[in-house]
């Protein structure tokens, strides 16, 4: 193989795996906190990406003026449609603040996304804390369909694309800046935005567990939640907090998705199934091990999508996943970063 | 010491058992032969109505699709009962339609949901037959479910109006006396575009194939391969791309180190528009390669499913069965009644619905009857004109329709979000014809139920 192509596909496992990082990051963060197997996780994706899809249309909301000049397809006058935006801040600033919803969805999506975050938790999540995980899986696999129908019937099954800005299409000649010739390792800017996005996110997370009072407390309840009780913390609190962070690092992984992939109701479980795969080779409950394995697997993915690997063992791109996690269980059965004890009678 | 008396019951013993299972199995398995015994063909209607089954996908990811089918059908409907302003009736060369119903019945209907899923189509086609008397299925949005749901048209004794079916093998190797396709196919779609690609890329190009991995990723592959390579491209590499395929960054990124430059997405639905789009967002759109611009081509071509695309579609070419925008008198007259009734032009696939709805009833009045055999012995080899895309054939030999094909390319300037693609060619039916026997397969006889 050579070198190029190893590179290029190393790039292309780097966008691949932190969609699956930033997912199986909650995933894990939710299962390490309240020990909840939350099969909605990647429906929190999903609603992450129709954020941005509902900021764009709400950016675009028109008024509507007939051009006589010009006819539909029924012969009528053409209606033209104008956003309100840039009529309020003219067309060029108008056209800009559209054309930049995607970063603008994440603030939208933040607080949306930790108020859905809570109102899952405290709605219908504690109420299986005590549950056996059968009845956790099975409640959250429901309501994961409800949500994912509920956004059909309101954006229909089809795609909607969400463009990226202006600034950030294209693609970067990645081979020139190492010596390659042009045009042999190509690599969108949005992939690069999307890599530097997750790498900061996932910082922030470990930053927040690792250095904040609030972070401490929770990770002494991950180890101990007895204990930190007795200690008169309100830990149930703390961690209807982290579910909804855990929802919030989905909501964004999915808001930032949008020009990657346009999204429709069944990406998250598109993703669902991998990230599982990659929160248990991670590790249950290590969120170290559920970026590393994010990583690997995405990388792993992209190499069997190669032309050479497929003819050499044809198949292997649907199953190259699943194979490397049983390979990587059979020889550490807790996982790359599994602790003793967690998830185990 | 003996009894006389004799037991109650037969004893149960294996010989009896095993006629009693092989009674139950035969009983169990052939509901429709018992239940039209008194009839002289499946579910002859009696009365003063006539039910056809639409089965289309209302959940999954051909929703929307199935939905505008569903919208096609409705307004088939209205019209085939006088009502609205009558649709393509008016055009259509056939005159035998009244907008009385069909022969005098006033037409009802039924609706099922395919999940675009071979098994669930199946099960709602045959729902419809069994408990609400449906004397006709239609619909569906993949070539799974048609060569599914046409198996069991033909096994139960009703005829089968193919909805948005693209597969050679529907109307080739899979083909059945029941079952008849209006749509056109991966075929049919190669020997459309071939010429144009030509025209404009040149006969010196070599291209490099992604391939949904599934039976009508095949059939289109093979259909471009064949076309292409007769006027002299060269297929560098066929890569096949698992349906459930979301990202295709890792398919499509060493494209352009491969020495091909065309890249030809045998894809449909998400699967067009994701692949799509990684090309374009991997630059291939404006890459350069063997001295060439670098070109994309996307076989079948599907409106509603281009809007998902968004700006990634312009400028590329593909085929599609029709498009809104034809100005023939049929075509207007659709797009008029469904626009004014919905809003909004109707889809490819709305309009092989509604035609298909038409061209049974048609057939209907001109048999004189329902029957599935009589029906069928009127539609093998009728020429029609009048319902978009001219001259039409429907072959008696595989019960395909041959008509002309169109080739579009997605708008540069839309002036609206519907007007997503401009047709560049209206392709002769004559040029993609071709020879019923080539994809094989047998028609068998018809069945009546």
């Amino acid at each position: 193989m050579e070198l190029s192509a190893f590179l290029l596909q190393v790039l292309n496992g780097l966008d691949k795996g932190s969609a699956y990082a930033l997912i199986a990051l909650g995933l894990t963060l939710i299962f390490g906190t309240l020990g909840v197997v939350n099969f909605a996780h990647g429906a929190l994706f999903m609603i992450g990406a129709f954020c941005a899809v509902t900021l764009q249309k709400i950016l675009t909301h028109s008024f509507i003026t007939l051009d006589e000049t010009k006819t539909d397809f029924l012969g009528k006058p053409l209606k033209v449609k104008t956003p309100y935006v840039e009529e309020w801040f003219g067309q060029v600033a108008g056209q800009a603040i559209i054309d930049w919803a995607v970063p603008l969805a994440i603030l939208f999506a933040i607080p949306v996304m930790l108020l859905i975050g809570f109102a899952m938790e405290r709605g219908l999540i504690k109420h299986f804390y005590k549950r056996p995980h059968a009845d956790q899986i099975l409640v959250t696999f429901g309501l994961a369909i409800v949500l994912q129908e509920i956004i059909k019937a309101y954006f229909g099954a089809n795609q909607i694309p969400v463009p990226a800005p202006e600034a950030f299409i294209g693609s970067l000649d990645f081979g020139t800046l190492i010596g390659f010739d042009p045009g042999v390792i190509i690599y969108p800017y949005w992939r690069v935005v999307y890599f530097i996005f997750a790498m900061i996110i996932i910082a922030a997370v470990f930053a927040f567990l690792q250095f904040t009072t609030f972070g401490m407390v929770v990770r002494a309840g991950m180890a101990d939640r007895e204990t930190v009780g007795l200690l008169g913390i309100d830990i149930d609190k703390r961690f209807t907090i982290m579910f909804g962070i855990a929802a919030a690092v989905a909501g964004l992984a999915g808001v930032m998705y949008t020009p990657i992939n346009p999204p429709n109701y069944h990406m998250g479980m598109d993703f669902l199934v991998i990230s599982f795969v990659v929160v248990v080779v991670g590790g249950m409950g290590s969120l170290g091990g559920a970026v590393l394995a994010g990583f690997i697997l995405g990388i792993l993915e992209s190499f069997a999508s190669m032309r050479e690997v497929i003819e050499f063992i044809p198949g292997i791109n649907q199953v190259v996943i699943y194979l490397a996690a049983i390979v990587i269980l059979l020889a550490r059965p807790r996982g790359l970063l599994g602790r003793k004890g967690v998830m185990e009678s | 010491m003996s009894s006389n008396k004799k037991p109650l019951h037969t004893p149960l013993t294996r010989r009896s058992m095993l006629k009693a299972s092989a009674a139950t199995a035969a009983i169990g398995s052939a509901p429709i032969i018992f239940s039209s015994k008194a009839y002289a063909y499946a579910n002859e209607p009696k009365g003063s109505d006539v039910v056809l089954g639409f089965n289309v996908p209302q959940t999954g990811a051909y929703a929307d699709e199935g939905a505008d089918e569903l919208r096609a059908y409705e307004l088939a409907v209205e019209h085939l009962n006088g009502g609205g302003d009558g649709g393509m009736m008016s055009t259509f060369s056939s005159k035998a339609l009244k907008g009385n119903g069909i022969l005098g019945r006033k037409v009802g209907y039924v609706t099922g949901d395919t999940q675009t899923k071979p098994d669930a189509a199946r099960a709602s086609a045959k729902s419809m037959i069994e408990k609400d008397g449906a004397i006709m299925i239609t619909g569906g949005s993949s070539s799974g479910v048609a060569v599914a749901v046409q198996g069991l048209c033909q096994e139960v004794g009703v005829i089968f109006m193919a909805g948005l079916t693209h597969s050679n093998d529907t109307t080739g190797k899979d083909k059945k006396a029941n079952g008849f396709r209006h749509f056109f196919n991966s075929y049919m779609s190669g020997a459309a575009l071939a010429p144009i690609l030509g025209e404009n890329y040149g006969t010196d190009r070599r291209a490099y194939h992604l391939t949904a991995d599934y039976n009508w990723g095949y059939t289109t592959e093979e259909a471009v391969r064949t076309s292409t390579e007769a006027m002299g491209w060269e297929t560098v590499a066929a890569v096949k791309t698992p349906l459930t395929q979301t990202d295709f960054s890792s398919y499509v990124a060493p494209v352009q180190a491969s020495g091909a430059d065309v890249l030809v997405l045998n894809h449909y639905g998400a699967n067009m528009v994701n692949s799509l789009t990684s090309a374009v967002q991997f630059g291939l759109r404006n890459a350069q390669a063997n001295g060439k611009n670098f070109e994309i081509v996307v076989p079948l071509y599907s409106r509603l499913m281009a809007k998902g695309a968004g700006e990634n579609v312009k400028g590329i070419f593909g085929s599609t069965n029709w498009h809104w925008s034809l100005q023939d008198e049929g075509s207007q007259a659709f797009v008029k009644s469904f626009g004014e009734k919905y809003g909004f032009p109707p889809s490819q696939a709305a309009h092989t619905c509604y035609v298909q709805t038409l061209l049974y009833a048609d057939a209907c009045e001109r048999a004189g009857t329902h029957n599935p055999c009589g029906v069928a012995e009127a539609l093998e080899g009728f020429e029609f004109d009048g319902l978009g895309n001219g001259k039409t054939l429907y072959r008696a030999e595989d019960h395909q329709c041959f008509k002309d094909v169109l080739v579009v390319k997605g708008k540069e300037n839309p002036t609206s979000e519907f007007d997503l693609l401009e047709i560049v060619e209206v392709t002769p039916a004559s040029k993609v014809t071709y020879d019923a026997k080539i994809f094989g397969g047998e028609l068998g006889t018809c069945n009546a139920g």
